[in-house]
């Protein structure tokens, strides 16, 4: 298969999850559908790295991974703090920042 | 046959891709993403990056989706169908114009993408950079990212590793119970987050126009 | 020394005294503030003299000399320099103001004695001073100006002295009011002047004026020029229009009303108009204004003394018709007999104002000529002050004020034409001050002695139950800013009592100066600063000579005589007079209603010019429109632009995809 279908496959993704970011309303799903634009850009990562040859782009999506990992974890124990505090967990209502 | 294994990884993909988004339960989310975790690494396999797949699934699979499902566990809560979603749901939650944008929003961006793809005839995009020469330091091997890990992207590897150990010590900071403070407080005991972080004597904006603090 | 040396000293002491007086009232012991005061203009005194004798050791082509300190401003055009006109005018002004101040200073150290602004008192007063020297020192019109603008705040802070009556500040912002219309008009001309001469210094631009070059005679920008220099002049000469100050500038302390309404700041105007004789010489019709507003202020005046029943206010008029003599002199050319009775009406006009302090004190603060009468025999020094000042001030010889009185009427008769006029109306004016004058001392006088005469004639001071103003009549207290609880007479304070002694006989002995074919001293001395004057012929003055004389002779002792038959003898006529000639007594006694015709054509417009800015423009325009539409804009815009944040992360994160799709668009379409 050529490197297209991959990044076609890739683009698909990344709006899926762009979709989801917006629509959904539970903060878990919202980092959930994050994690799917990072993982089509992976994929696009990898993808150009096999059109290259060189392995550039497979470090760098070691890189990604490790920066979801920690952006996952930050985000999860703020939603475990929320919910500790009995604050609601839904991003409409989370509005501190408005005006 | 490798066609054949790309296209059923692809599906597998973005069908896991459509669960997370669509389905209701949050864990139900989760396990989606899980699939579209694996399908992504027999995707990256096929792309000759075995180090990648198999990282993927280890730590991403493995890894941040357990800790995802504890705290689907322990937090819970209930997604709304896409439909209510979009058309805001009955508890009026606001923002529902902003959903259906924010969708389209996404989906034009889809647009600009595949146009981009297609319209470079899919010539740039049709090669193959290595060819297939198996052997320890092969392309795409752990020993080829060890060595690539360890000279060329040397700083980008301990700067990582640097992020992590941060990551790891502000989740345990901001999770902790804070001593002192009670669960079931009433109402003014309700502290948002940002108070942990905001320096005494200071307020919120919203305070600050006469709203009270959420 | 050399002479301007001396001069600058004449300027620096009374500027001393001020800061010394108004500096250090608190650690000095409190009377001294009137002895620095008194010491600081006698020394200045003494420096006018030795200037005088400097000056004469210089020969007569040699008597102008300028002394300037340092350079204020030198740009392109102006040349502003710190700068003094040393010449027999100026020297003749200094010493008349410091020789009438010393003795006034002296007065006042008992007249002031009880007041609790006696230090704040000395101080304005020689800043009063200093300013009136730095008016006649001035070497260029900048000084000029600076110095007239000192005297008329020195004016108002001394005429507003008892700051907290409502009366005296009314007063003091009317003569600072109508003095500021002056201010105006003086620098308005400076400005016409420098337009053709180039320069501010005064020397300058008189040799300009008489070398040709400000422009000939009739010069449309000259007479503009000139005729606004006499508005400056009017206003601070109290002419007709801008006289209505004067009268009410009475509130002040009558040390004050001695020395700046009689002998130096009323001058000023006079002291102008012969400084600026060059210019006005190119400009016959400003000096026909000036001829004609003198006439008439000095024939108008003297109908309103006829009328007026303050005994302050009296002497007022009295002194606005003399200053019209001195203006109706200078402009038409008598430059040397204006100055002389300029001289001679310091000191008897100086002696009347103290000799009113003294039977004001006696009376206990009250002023109206209706409640005195017979202290002749109470206030016997008093009583022969007032004759020697009246019959000086009327023109009886040989006292000092028929000779120069008559000098003046003299040289307007010599120049012929429609001088005639001035002429005639000038021996009117003379006949009615002498009928005013001596109303005013025969009614006080005179007569039988009321309660407060015999009072004193038993050796007791009469001391008002409440302190009351006079003007007005309502109780008031001694305290700080209103007259204190001591009043004296002459009679009983040595220092008002040598003060007026030479005042005396200064009224009485001038005259001997410039007796006319005899001796001319003024004129001789005056004659370097005006040999460029046409009309300035000392010598030669002949055949009216004898028959302006006897007229005024004639004149002065008619009207005394008039005067003692209806106020000593008949009381009566007077009564049936005013009955006889209501309207007309109306129209004097109403002051010819200047005040009220000012009031409706210049007040009341004004006054409802502002009232339109406050209301309409300031309240409609400015705040609603121009602040209140900024504002308006400014939050809507910014309400507008505070949407945006809505606090919703999926905004933001809407807001990105924006971003994304965009620049992915633009490079979608670069390619």
């Amino acid at each position: 298969m050529s490197i297209g279908w991959y990044l076609a496959v890739s683009a698909i993704v990344f709006a899926l999850g762009a979709v989801g970011v917006m629509t959904r309303r539970n903060p878990l799903v919202v980092l959930l559908c994050l994690e799917l634009m990072l993982n089509g850009a992976n994929l696009a990562l990898i993808a150009f790295s096999r059109m290259w040859g060189n392995g550039d782009g497979q470090i760098l999506a070691i890189v990604v991974m490790t920066v979801a990992a920690c952006e996952v974890t930050v985000g999860l124990g703020m939603i475990v703090a929320l919910y500790r505090r009995k604050l609601p967990i839904d991003v409409d209502e989370l509005r501190e920042l408005q005006g | 046959m490798s066609a054949f294994l790309f296209f059923v990884a692809a599906i597998g993909a973005i069908s896991g891709a459509v669960g997370v988004v669509m389905l209701r339960n949050p864990f139900y989310s989760v396990l989606a993403l899980v699939s579209h975790l694996v399908s992504l690494a027999v995707l990256f396999l096929l792309l000759r990056a075995e180090f990648v797949a198999a990282v993927q699934v280890v730590v991403y699979a493995g890894a941040v989706m357990v800790l995802y499902v504890f705290v689907v566990a322990y937090v819970g809560g209930e997604g709304d169908t896409i439909g209510e979603r979009l058309h805001g749901a009955a508890n009026g939650s606001s923002g529902a114009a902003l959903r259906l944008g924010g969708a389209v929003l996404a989906g034009a961006l889809l647009v600009e993408l595949l146009i981009a793809l297609l319209g470079t005839g899919l010539e740039a995009v049709g090669r193959y950079g290595a060819g297939y020469a198996p052997g320890p330091h092969a392309y795409g091997t752990p020993a080829y990212i060890g060595k690539l890990l360890l000279t060329r992207f040397l700083l980008a590897f301990e700067v990582a590793s640097f992020l992590l150990l941060i990551a790891a010590v502000g989740a345990v900071v901001l999770a902790r119970r804070r001593g002192g403070l009670d669960e079931d407080a009433g109402e003014e005991a309700r502290i948002t987050p940002l108070d942990l972080l905001r320096p005494k004597h200071t307020g919120t904006t919203a305070e600050g126009v006469g709203r009270r603090a959420l | 020394m050399s002479t301007t040396a001396w001069a600058w000293l004449v300027l620096a002491f009374p500027l001393a005294g001020t800061l010394v007086s108004a500096f250090g009232y608190k650690r000095l012991p409190r009377r001294s503030s009137g002895w620095i005061g008194t010491g600081a203009i006698f020394l200045a005194f003494l420096c006018a003299v030795a200037t005088l004798i400097s000056l004469q050791g210089h020969t007569p082509e040699h008597r102008q000399i300028v002394s300037s300190l340092w350079d204020y401003a030198k740009t392109a055009g102006i040349d502003a320099q710190m700068s003094i006109l040393v010449d027999p005018l100026s020297v003749f002004m200094i010493l008349v103001v410091t020789g009438t101040s010393t003795l006034i200073h002296l007065y006042s150290i008992s007249y002031m004695e009880g007041d609790q602004g006696f230090c704040r008192y000395f101080s304005y007063l020689n800043f009063f001073v200093f300013s009136m020297l730095l008016l006649v020192l001035a070497g260029n019109f900048l000084l000029l100006i600076a110095g007239w603008a000192f005297v008329g705040a020195a004016s108002y802070l001394l005429i507003s002295f008892w700051y907290r009556r409502t009366t005296a500040t009314k007063a003091g912002i009317k003569a600072f009011v109508i003095n500021v219309v002056g201010d105006v008009g003086l620098v308005l001309g400076t400005y016409f002047i420098f337009k053709h001469s180039g320069s501010l210094d005064l020397l300058r631009t008189f040799h300009a004026a008489d070398a040709g070059t400000l422009g000939h005679s009739g010069n449309g920008d000259l007479v503009a020029g000139c005729v606004l220099l006499l508005v400056g002049a009017f206003a601070k000469s109290a002419q007709i229009p801008l006289h209505t100050w004067l009268p009410d500038a009475m509130e002040g302390p009558t040390p004050v009303s001695s020395l700046i309404h009689a002998a130096t700041m009323v001058t000023a105007g006079v002291y102008l108009i012969a400084r600026m004789h060059p210019l006005f010489q190119l400009a016959p019709a400003a000096q026909d204004v000036g001829a004609i507003a003198g006439a008439t202020t000095l024939f108008v005046a003297g109908t309103i003394g006829l009328a007026q029943t303050d005994i302050k206010r009296v002497i007022a008029y009295s002194t606005m018709s003399q200053i019209g003599y001195m203006i109706m002199g200078v402009s038409i050319g008598a430059y040397a007999a204006g100055l002389f009775h300029l001289m001679t009406h310091a000191f008897f006009k100086a002696l009347l104002f103290m000799a009113a302090g003294s039977i004001i004190g006696a009376m206990g603060g009250e002023q109206s000529l209706q409640k005195m009468g017979g202290f002749k025999r109470a206030l016997p020094f008093t009583y022969a002050a007032f004759v020697i000042g009246g019959l000086a001030l009327s023109g009886v010889p040989p006292f000092s004020g028929f000779f120069s009185k008559d000098e003046i009427l003299l040289v307007t008769g010599e120049q012929g034409g429609w001088h005639w006029v001035l002429y005639v109306v000038g021996y009117a004016g003379a006949f009615l001050t002498a009928i005013y004058t001596f109303r005013m001392i025969f009614r006080a006088f005179h007569g039988e002695p009321v309660a407060e005469a015999r009072e004193l004639e038993a050796g007791h001071l009469h001391h008002a139950e409440h302190p009351t103003n006079p003007a007005t009549g309502e109780v008031e207290d001694t305290d700080v800013g209103f007259p204190g609880p001591h009043h004296t007479t002459a009679e009983r304070a040595m220092p008002m009592k040598v003060a007026m002694g030479i005042l005396a006989v200064g009224a009485v002995g001038a005259g001997l100066l410039q007796i006319p074919k005899t001796d001319f001293v003024v004129d001789d001395f005056l004659a370097p600063t005006f040999k460029d004057a046409a009309a300035y012929e000392p010598h030669t003055r002949n055949g009216l000579l004898w028959f302006g004389l006897a007229l005024g002779t004639v004149i002065a002792l008619g009207g005394i005589a008039l005067a003692y038959r209806i106020w000593v003898q008949r009381p009566a006529i007077a009564e049936t007079a005013r009955a006889r000639f209501r309207p007309l007594y109306e129209l004097f006694v109403n002051k010819w209603y200047f005040d009220e015709l000012i009031d409706a054509l210049v007040v009341r417009p004004f006054a409802a010019a502002g009232s339109f800015a406050r209301d309409v423009f300031e309240r409609r325009v400015i705040d609603e429109t121009i602040v209140g539409g900024t504002t308006g804009v400014v939050r809507a815009g910014s309400a507008a632009v505070r949407a945006v944040q809505s606090g919703f992360v999926r905004y933001y994160a809407a807001l990105l995809i924006l971003g994304v799709a965009g620049v992915g668009f633009y490079f979608l379409l670069q390619s």
